[in-house]
């Protein structure tokens, strides 16, 4: 299936949880929320919140120092 | 002395708090936040990627300072009310800076959007501390709404202009009884003394500090800018007056 990914598109396996896309990221969960589709996922929720063809999902965290990141902007509304 | 800043509840002994946006590396903050004495820092909720480096919530923990997002770049009450919730959600915190921008050039807040946020998020158990523009009736409508402390625009975010109405900024002081933190503008340390003299109880400063050309240097600058300001506050300046007052009198003057 394919998602929008921080806004990029990518193909995910079916069923793939929340809590599976956080750990493409290795950074563990520590400072990190998502949102899909524009509403927050609670991190309780991770393990059973799967995603569906079309979602869009942003993996977010804390950004300080770099102005690389702090040029990465997101979109929450559509 | 003993004059502690109070905000939600909680108490803190520097009256600078430091935005970590705009540094060009980590290490530049961490040194930068150390040589500020600062005890709480904003930091922005964006995307993260796979190859970021080190983290500016490490650095924050290492040296004990509190986190404090922020809601920058939300141009809705919608965005901003969704990036405090995520931001509780990934930080564990319901202190939020609530930004909400009303102009891209000028990144000014909306109003009408800022105070539509606020009440939404109060209702919902954070503790606001609102980046304002520096107009007293707004503050009063944010302190109304119950915002734990009013944070008034010098002048534009990162313009560097210092404070352009400090008789606004004054009457925002006189008539506001939650904490009011300068948030914006400042350029240079007399800009963060000056809003201290104005009686403001904190300054929040982000680009005057991480994009000097030495940020640690600046940082410590304006530690001592926010210390000096306060104590001349307290102190109690003398009034302006057109003529000279001879600080020692005529009186028993010799005829020479």
């Amino acid at each position: 299936m394919r998602v929008r990914l921080n806004g990029s598109d990518k193909e995910l396996d079916d069923g793939t949880t929340v809590s599976a896309v956080v750990q493409r990221y290795g950074r563990g969960d520590r400072g990190i929320a998502v949102a899909l589709n524009g509403e927050v996922v609670s991190r309780s929720d991770w393990n059973d919140v799967k995603l569906a063809e079309g979602d869009r999902v942003e993996v977010l965290g804390a950004i300080g120092g770099g102005e690389q990141e702090t040029e990465r902007w997101t979109t929450l509304s559509k | 002395m003993d004059d502690p800043l109070e905000i939600g509840g909680d108490t803190f002994n520097s009256r600078l708090l430091i935005g970590t946006g705009g540094a060009s590396s980590i290490e530049a903050i961490e040194s930068a936040l150390v040589a500020s004495g600062a005890e709480m820092a904003t930091v922005a909720l964006r995307r993260i990627s796979p190859d970021a480096r080190g983290s500016v919530l490490d650095v924050l923990e290492r040296h004990g300072i509190r986190l404090l997002p922020n809601t920058a770049g939300c141009f809705t009450s919608r965005d901003a009310v969704l990036t405090a919730r995520l931001a509780r959600e990934a930080f564990g915190t319901d202190w939020i800076k609530l930004e909400v921008i009303g102009d891209d050039k000028t990144l000014l807040p909306d109003g009408p959007e800022l105070i539509d946020a606020a009440e939404q998020l109060i209702d919902d158990g954070f503790t606001v501390l609102a980046y304002t523009t520096d107009d007293p009736v707004l503050a009063a409508r944010l302190e109304s709404a119950g915002c734990a402390a009013v944070m008034p625009l010098g002048s534009p975010i990162g313009s560097g202009m210092g404070i352009l109405n400090p008789y606004n900024l004054a009457l925002i002081v006189e008539r506001t009884s939650v904490p009011v933190i300068l948030d914006a503008g400042i350029g240079t340390a007399s800009d963060a003394a000056l809003a201290m003299e104005l009686g403001c109880d904190g300054v929040l400063l982000a680009s005057s500090v991480t994009r000097a050309q030495e940020p640690a240097v600046m940082a410590d600058a304006m530690r001592r800018a926010v210390e000096a300001g306060r104590l001349a506050r307290r102190a109690g300046r003398i009034p302006k007056r057109l003529y000279a007052e001879p600080s020692t009198t005529f009186e028993d003057a010799p005829e020479l």
